[in-house]
């Protein structure tokens, strides 16, 4: 299990935040980057927001504790100029996958790597208090005042489901690390969740994802919260050829989820930053997870972890495995 | 392309799919000319879309089909290690392996698209092989759904 443990000892949230803080306003005056990507206080609780810092006057907005929940790296491809991006664990594998698929040049990067005990998501608690009204976290407490109830959580109780499963809290890339690092016992991965789910029937799988893709609204917030949906015409908006009929359609919801994740085969860094972003709480987790386990067992491929390896699918063996074709 | 409705004739209740295949231009259509000339006989339930290798075969093609209506889908290339372009099919491959295996996961069921390598000099096994898809769809029943939309993809209820 994941465990926190500093190794510079008794550092807090406060002082990763004032060291965020020196260190953007030593870029920004040094003119070594032309924008700090962060984030902000929000305006719901419980809710950080992206926040682009140009100029030092600015840069006491900035902060870090577990609500700051964007993939930041969704912003990086989007900014121009040379650009310093606060990143977590799974920030740091998007930039690398960015980087490897010449998205981004290194040079006009600089990364600020903070290692990450997770975030909060904030529909687990919704989902029991109504909306938020108040909120405050300390000493891994997260009290709430909600619109139905009150009610008081561990930090661990509320941690995103991509957070749990975790096995890279530390940024993989970086040019200055800011506070000290997360512990992770040598794992491989596991994925118990998606295991569950395939030994399920076909029948049970299926009424399961026409009950998820019910729920969704097609509104696109996955895609545009995710790092590595960078596409500058994406199939869902292509009109030529037309791939879907824009129609309230359940098959359809599943078309567009089966083909985002077709699309991210063998680069999803599993942020769950679309699960997140998604208001309806559909379950695209599941489907994402799914793939980053057939990548890993079928190709022994992890996405973003190093700087070295190609992506899964940009690679092939003369032995891969052939499970799939047709028995005769 | 809409493939429309299942052939269900009330008369016979023989139920008849159309099946939507992708063949690489190199081996597969060729293989399936080489049936067509030795008159190997298969049933006529394959609308073939010619591609110019396995590798050209995007993901969403074979969800588009079964948008439309097609009750099965079929994908042939040239065996590994004999792609005309020397590396298409072996990185079709991969694909290939995630998208059945991901399909599966979501409840389509197992034969409804089918995945087969055919060179231009087995014209016999093309046979054999649209045989075998015919008959295993034609066991599953009509398009279930799972991809397809209803009313053309209107704005129905």
């Amino acid at each position: 299990m994941v465990y926190l443990k500093y190794k510079t000892g008794g550092e807090q949230m406060s002082s990763i935040v004032d060291d965020i803080r020196a260190t953007a306003r030593q870029l920004l005056t040094d003119g070594k980057v032309d924008v700090v990507i962060g984030y902000e206080k929000g305006s719901l609780p419980l809710k950080a927001t992206p926040c682009f810092v140009r100029s030092p006057q600015d840069i006491d907005k900035l902060i870090w504790d577990e609500t700051c929940e964007n993939n930041l790296a969704a912003f990086s491809t989007l900014t121009e100029g040379k650009k310093a991006i606060i990143a977590k664990g799974c920030d740091s594998r998007a930039l690398v996958v960015l980087l490897q698929e010449n998205q981004l040049v290194r040079d006009d990067l600089y990364i600020i790597g903070v290692s990450c005990q997770g975030v909060i998501n904030k529909k687990k608690i919704e989902a029991e208090t109504g909306e938020i009204l108040e909120a405050s976290i300390a000493d891994g407490k997260v009290t709430v005042k909600g619109m139905v109830c009150d009610k008081e959580y561990t930090f661990t109780e509320v941690k995103d489901a991509s957070c749990q499963t975790c096995r890279y809290p530390n940024p993989v890339l970086e040019d200055i690390h800011i506070g000290g690092s997360i512990d992770v016992p040598q794992q491989a991965a596991v994925f118990a969740d998606v295991a569950e789910m395939e030994n399920k029937t076909a029948g049970e799988r299926q009424a399961y994802f026409q009950e998820q893709m019910s729920k969704c609204i097609r509104c696109y917030a996955c895609r545009n919260a995710c790092p590595l949906c960078y596409c500058k015409e994406c199939f869902v908006d292509c009109n030529s050829p037309k791939w879907l009929t824009g129609g309230v359609d359940q098959a359809e919801n599943l078309f567009f989820q089966a083909g985002r994740v077709l699309h991210l085969a063998g680069r999803c860094v599993e942020c769950g930053a679309c699960s997140r972003a998604c208001p309806q709480d559909v379950d695209i987790r599941a489907l994402n997870r799914k793939m980053s386990k057939d990548v890993f067992t079928m190709y022994k491929h992890e996405s973003g972890i190093s700087m070295d390896s190609n992506p899964a699918l940009n690679e092939y063996s003369a032995d891969d495995p052939e499970a799939f074709l047709v028995k005769e | 392309m809409i493939m429309g409705e299942c052939q269900v004739t009330t008369e016979t209740k023989t139920f008849e799919p159309k099946i939507a295949a992708f063949l690489c231009n190199w081996c597969s259509y060729a293989g399936a000319d080489l049936a067509g000339v030795g008159r190997f006989q298969y049933p006529a339930t394959i609308r073939t879309i010619r591609v110019p290798c396995s590798g050209r075969i995007n993901p969403l093609y074979i969800l588009k089909a079964m948008a439309n209506g097609a009750d099965g889908v079929l994908i042939s290339g040239c065996h590994p290690g004999d792609c005309h372009y020397m590396s298409g099919n072996y990185v079709a491959r991969r694909k290939f392996a995630l998208i059945d295996s991901l399909l599966k996961y979501v409840g389509l069921e197992e034969g409804r698209v089918s995945f087969s390598w055919v060179s231009a000099a087995e014209g016999v096994r093309f046979a054999e092989v649209v045989k075998g898809v015919t008959e295993r769809v034609t066991a599953l029943g009509p398009n279930n759904g799972v991809f397809k939309v209803q009313d053309g993809g209107g704005t129905n209820e």
